[in-house]
């Protein structure tokens, strides 16, 4: 049990996040998180005014089934199967992150100078969660995939488009990283 | 029931992914500023096992429940779409630190101010898809 409630190493999370990807190839479908995003839209009438939303949202069922099951998950890891979190990251970023004036850095999944109400509720806070979850949206969907379907599915199967959408998502990555949050923080 | 699967392998992925520290904010941006092996690592051997068990079951013709050849979704060719739609999406990723896959976990877990990361991210694709044919591809 103390092997379970440990954080998992990488080459045991990499191989069964694979296992994931295989198993929904398996059952005749794939694995695309973003997708979802889209046939969230569709539900909520997007179609009625946008051709790229008129699909049979229904046949994607299976995929919010995915969804609901992963929002389970996260629950179920994260209160019954986790120590208290406590991120065994690098000295380097813990001193980046103070630097940038980041407190208990590593002490919970997401740091609460992001995601506390109480910074969510100012202007640069909102700003940064809106911006971000946009960008993703936007991105995404115009790539045509995220990290499921690109990164893991695409790249296990050698397709090139997909290594180029990941050659993108690290180039924009590092441009946030080390040229826009000096800037913001 | 023919959708418990889905649920099932939904569950298992949104362990594995708290229990590698992939949805935590801080692992992503350790990634982006080269100074841990973690997330490399995850990646690399997903992609590592995952040709494998292409590569194995296009040996052995693994067939699907369904009955049909086991097969990948091709992306379709092309380069602007991708290299532009990358790094947009790039950007925002480092920027809250969630891809569309950790933001449904992380709402399990219970930190409900990623609930604003969605909504925006359900915009975000709705704009995409008002823009589409006048973007580049």
């Amino acid at each position: 049990m103390e092997y379970i409630l440990q954080p998992w190493p990488w080459y045991v999370s990499g191989p069964l996040i694979a296992l994931v990807m295989f198993l929904l190839l398996y059952f005749g479908r794939t694995f695309g998180m973003s997708s979802n995003l889209r046939t969230l839209c569709s539900i909520g009438g997007a179609g009625k005014n946008v051709e790229f939303f008129k699909f049979d949202w229904k046949n994607q069922r299976w995929n919010l089934v995915v969804v609901l099951g992963a929002v389970v998950g996260g629950f179920i890891a994260h209160h019954f199967l986790s120590n208290p979190i406590n991120i065994d990251l690098s000295e380097k970023t813990v001193n980046d992150l103070n630097t940038l004036g980041f407190e208990n850095v590593g002490k919970s999944l997401l740091p609460p100078e992001l995601f506390s109400w109480e910074n969510v509720l100012t202007l640069r806070g909102i700003s940064i969660l809106i911006i971000g979850g946009f960008l993703v949206g936007f991105g995404t969907r115009y790539a045509g995939g995220c990290t499921s379907g690109h990164a893991i599915t695409g790249l296990s199967s050698l397709q090139r488009p997909s290594l180029i959408a990941v050659i993108g998502f690290f180039a924009g990555g590092l441009i946030m990283i080390h040229l826009i949050y000096p800037i913001l923080f | 029931m023919k959708y418990i699967k889905f649920f099932l392998v939904g569950l298992f992925f949104g362990i594995v992914l708290v229990k590698s520290e992939a949805v935590s904010w801080y692992r992503i941006f350790e990634m982006f500023k080269f100074q841990s092996f973690h997330m490399y690592g995850i990646i690399g051997t997903a992609i590592t096992t995952g040709i494998l068990l292409l590569q194995l079951s296009k040996g052995f013709k693994v067939k699907t429940t369904e009955g049909n050849n086991l097969r990948v979704p091709l992306k379709e060719k092309g380069l602007t779409r991708y290299i532009i739609g990358g790094t947009i999406f790039g950007l925002g990723w480092a920027l809250c630190g969630a891809c569309p896959g950790p933001m449904y976990i992380l709402a399990g877990t219970g930190v409900f101010s990623i609930l604003i990361v969605i909504a925006a991210a359900l915009l975000g694709t709705y704009m995409y898809g008002v823009l589409k044919d006048k973007l580049p591809h």
